[in-house]
């Protein structure tokens, strides 16, 4: 168990970067309690596994350092580092037992025999796999086999941080949701510090206690779901985060209000900073119906379940709210009342207006 | 309820068509040679097993087998595990690769009679390159032509020049499909290069291996043209493999019921080893 600090991270995949445009990885700094779930969340190809792979030590950043508990391991080869990985595809070792493969790593660091059983006992008791113990390990379902990956990064005692790249994607849906809460489970009851790679947005929310949502190999938000969600720092978090994501709005900043298609809204603060494209940004869950505000045209409404998503064009510009009454029909003029307190302006993507104080 | 549906049948036929013309008609031919004399002009005398017998029992025909099973068991022991290693240390990613891949292919686009009298003229004392270099540079008394010995070692490396490749590009091909992921889990787990090998790269190659040590198990066993160039099964009969003294028996001395019966015995061998090997290999999977 360690705390993992990254400090001034860089990484690029050419020998001789020129520019940011070059770095798979821009300037990363991120701390993380021991212990903690974290989630790095992003789009394919935003550098998340990157990131993974140098702190599990299969990559050697082009600069900066990786600290666990304040010792640094940045050169350090992957199986001094005792972390443990899980792939996105399971990796087991076919020949072998599931009670082998999960011995497999403290046999190669020279454990006892007498731990190393009292280990794979343990942990496939945690698992729910005793009864597969002596089965090989090449015919289990992809679930199980993912189970076993896991298993045999927690068989050891030792290890300083669990991670998972993206492990869900080859599983089936409705077994995913179980092994969701597996690794939950074993979470609370190992302790390690656990981080989840992924791009999708309800594992990183329901494993992790802090997301750190990454975009171009750069960090744009860390915090809390519940921040992420109420707060975007970055329209692209607002976008990528939510379904449908928030509402990006090209405005002018005025003060503490926005213009948004000639209309004034009302914001959470005042903006600061100026110059730069100007944006509002705003959740569909907060945009609401009533007899005045902003008019709009509805163009589509779709039931999905819970509530309906409704399809606005505000002038030339395209919107959506989220409702669960009050649903207007296709083709009707409506007015739209956006809520101060959720209604903020992203100068150049970035947050700009400042939280009133309460 | 299950319908019959008898149009099925016209489906299949092309093939059991094609298999007829080239496989089972050729074959019966074969059998019916086999169990009857002749002299020519069509006449035929009922034998019975009695080729089979005198094959079985002939010294000649017991040697030959001796030499092929021999022969082929040291192949296998040379060419498999050469493969493998070849097939190991080959890059699996960059510019060498399509260079080692040609490199490898190039022996196996020779043909076959090519390749024989090449390693004729490579190796002849005196004249060719390596006969030369062996006898008058190293002082190494070799001369395929005369020793048992030095014919068996040009055989041999002659088949291994030709066809190790099979098994580097076989195994080639069931290496470069093992994901990075595997070799990072075993980095992550400790795994010594020995255990990558045994618990990776092995279990991952064993299906194309299969298939590797069938293909050179039935190519090396039914051998022919090669040492038929290179030595025409002699010095002596030190080289004269099955398939060598098959020939000999059919079409130099024109005896064609022991050479049918003789054929039919080699055919049922082959089949039989390929078999084993393949029932043996496959074991695990079936569990």
């Amino acid at each position: 168990m360690a705390q993992i600090k990254l400090s001034n991270l860089r990484h690029s995949y050419m020998p001789n970067p020129q520019g940011p445009q070059d770095y798979a990885l821009k300037e990363i700094d991120v701390t993380w309690r021991d212990g903690g779930a974290y989630a790095l969340l992003g789009p394919s190809g935003c550098g998340k596994s990157t990131l993974l792979n140098i702190i599990s030590g299969l990559l050697t950043p082009s600069e900066g350092q990786i600290l666990f508990d304040d010792q640094d391991v940045t050169i350090l080869p992957p199986d001094q580092r005792n972390i443990a990985q899980v792939f996105q595809f399971p990796v087991i070792y076919d020949t072998m037992t599931v009670g082998e493969n999960l011995a497999f790593p403290l046999k190669n660091r020279g454990v006892d025999p007498a731990t190393i059983k009292r280990r794979v006992d343990e942990i496939a008791e945690m698992l729910d796999v005793t009864d597969m113990l002596d089965t090989r390990a090449s015919g289990l379902s992809p679930d199980n086999k993912q189970k076993i990956s896991m298993g045999r990064g927690l068989v050891r005692d030792d290890v300083n941080a669990v991670m998972f790249d993206e492990p869900l994607t080859v599983i089936d849906p409705h077994l995913k949701w179980k092994l969701r809460s597996k690794l939950k489970e074993l979470h609370q009851r190992v302790k390690a510090t656990m981080i989840y790679v992924t791009h999708d947005q309800t594992e990183a929310l329901t494993f992790a206690d802090e997301v750190v949502v990454m975009q171009e190999g750069e960090v744009v938000q860390i915090g809390t779901p519940v921040e992420l969600f109420e707060r975007p720092q970055h329209t692209f978090v607002g976008h990528f985060i939510g379904s449908p994501g928030m509402n990006v709005l090209p405005c002018e900043a005025k003060g503490d209000r926005a213009v948004f298609e000639g209309h004034e809204v009302m914001l959470e603060g005042p903006t600061h900073g100026d110059g730069g494209r100007t944006d509002l940004g705003i959740r569909p869950e907060y945009v609401g119906f009533g007899d005045t505000g902003i008019p709009a045209h509805v163009t589509k409404v779709s039931d999905i379940g819970r509530h309906y998503v409704v399809s606005a064009m505000v002038g030339n510009t395209a919107l959506k709210a989220v409702t669960e009454h009050q649903v207007p029909e296709p083709g009707s003029e409506v007015f739209l009342q956006f809520n101060p307190e959720q209604s903020r302006v992203y100068r150049d993507g970035w947050i700009a207006t400042e939280e009133r104080a309460q | 309820m299950r319908t019959e549906n008898q149009k099925a049948w016209f489906f299949v036929l092309p093939v059991l068509a094609l298999v007829a013309f080239n496989a089972l008609v050729p074959m019966m031919t074969v059998v019916n040679y086999s169990v009857q004399e002749t002299f020519g002009n069509n006449q035929f005398f009922w034998e019975g097993l009695g080729w089979f017998e005198q094959i079985l029992r002939s010294d000649r025909f017991q040697a030959a087998l001796g030499r092929q099973f021999l022969f082929t068991f040291l192949i296998l022991l040379i060419e498999v595990p050469l493969g493998i290693i070849v097939a190991l240390s080959m890059p699996r990613k960059g510019v060498w690769v399509p260079v080692c891949l040609v490199l490898m292919a190039l022996p196996m686009l020779i043909p076959w009679n090519v390749v024989g009298s090449m390693w004729n003229i490579f190796t002849l004392p005196k004249i060719g390159l390596m006969g030369y270099f062996l006898n008058d540079v190293l002082g190494i008394n070799y001369d395929m032509t005369q020793q048992p010995l030095s014919a068996w070692i040009t055989v041999i490396v002659m088949d291994v020049w030709h066809w190790t490749s099979l098994v580097v590009l076989l195994c080639y091909a069931g290496l470069v499909s093992i994901p990075d992921a595997y070799y990072q889990a075993a980095k992550i787990d400790g795994a010594s290069p020995w255990s990558v090998f045994r618990y990776i790269q092995l279990p991952k190659m064993k299906t194309v291996l299969t298939i590797a040590v069938l293909l050179r198990f039935m190519d090396s066993f039914n051998i022919y043209t090669e040492p038929f160039v290179l030595t025409g099964g002699g010095p002596g009969n030190s080289t004269t493999l099955l398939s060598i003294d098959l020939v000999k028996i059919a079409l130099g001395q024109f005896d064609l019921g022991p050479a049918a019966a003789m054929s039919l015995i080699y055919f049922a061998i082959t089949l039989l080893v390929s078999w084993v090997f393949y029932t043996l290999m496959t074991k695990d999977d079936a569990q």
